[in-house]
């Protein structure tokens, strides 16, 4: 199975058709994936019980391998992660603008919802990223989902559909420019 | 000292609980599925947020696993809502009057034959 995926791997991933919006072509190192979900999954159990007795321990890890079986794709918090300082502090420019993206959006939507009028126009555009890897795209389409008024609804390879409250141009490189750009530049240095 | 924690922890539960319940009232007055699902999850999000951090300050032995299910519902939240706007817009109808454009809907007949062609070729999408 493996070497099929590495063999679709080739494949421009930016153009358009094709099955590039698979999860499945995209997978480069499946084992590697795997074990970083592994140990993700049982820092986070270990944290969560506080505790680093026998039997807790024994449970997170036969839990955290059953379920590492079961995710064949294998994506996690860190899979594709650059260790890179300059992926840390971007992650951390990430996380302070991601908050107050999230204040303001909830502050808008408050304003939205209370005025009586009911200022809304709705409607579905497309924008385009540049982020080639998984975790970075997730993580794109979750901050745009928590962003003033936008809404993920699909995404298709490079091509991310948006659902916006008020639209404002449904010009793909306007759109692009406004919804997605704030985020990328962030998420380029932290996955690619 | 201990009042400044206990107040802040107040606070932020006020203030957690008023962003729900602004949530909750678009819930009622936006128009289509899309609409409510925006208003429901910011709100969620910031909302719980809120009042996890709120419960932090009232009880700061629980901090830390309070910042780990703070850390688990940012994660989440934004990606189940994601997935019920996708099935409901795959399922179509109940559409706001007054949605302006859909690309999405535009591109659908595109999608539709390549998923075809792609299941016709023994891949799965």
């Amino acid at each position: 199975m493996d070497s099929k995926l590495d063999s679709r791997l080739n494949d421009d991933p930016g153009a358009k058709g094709g099955t590039d919006g698979s999860i499945e072509t995209r997978i480069k190192h499946p084992l590697r994936d795997r074990a970083v979900l592994f140990v993700t999954l049982l820092l986070f159990w270990l944290m969560l019980n506080g505790t680093l007795a026998v039997d807790s321990l024994l449970i997170g890890i036969l839990v955290s391998f059953i379920i590492t079986l079961l995710f064949c794709s294998g994506l996690s918090f860190f899979t594709e992660f650059r260790a890179t300082p300059q992926a840390f502090a971007a992650g951390i420019f990430y996380y302070i603008y991601f908050f107050k993206q999230l204040v303001k959006s909830n502050f808008k939507l408050a304003a939205i919802v209370l005025s009586p009028s009911l200022p809304i126009n709705p409607g579905i555009v497309k924008v385009r990223t540049k982020l080639k890897s998984r975790m970075g795209r997730l993580m794109l389409a979750n901050s745009i989902t928590l962003t003033p008024g936008t809404l993920t609804m699909e995404m298709d390879g490079e091509w991310i559909y948006v659902h916006c409250v008020t639209v404002e141009s449904t010009n793909i490189e306007q759109a692009t420019a406004q919804i997605v750009a704030g985020f990328e530049s962030y998420l380029e240095v932290m996955y690619g | 000292m201990q009042w400044i924690l206990d107040l802040s922890g107040g606070l932020l539960l006020i203030a957690g609980s008023a962003f729900l319940l602004f949530g909750g009232l678009g819930l009622v007055r936006m128009p289509d599925i899309f609409n409510r699902i925006q208003a429901g999850t910011k709100t969620t999000t910031l909302g719980t947020i809120l009042i996890l951090a709120g419960a932090a300050f009232l009880n700061p032995q629980w901090g830390f696993k309070l910042l780990l299910i703070g850390l688990f519902l940012l994660f989440t939240n934004p990606l189940s809502s994601q997935v019920l706007a996708r099935a409901a817009h795959r399922r179509g109808g109940d559409k706001s009057p007054k949605a302006t454009v859909d690309r999405l809907a535009e591109d659908l007949p595109d999608r539709r034959s390549r998923v075809r062609d792609s299941s016709a070729s023994g891949e799965h999408l």
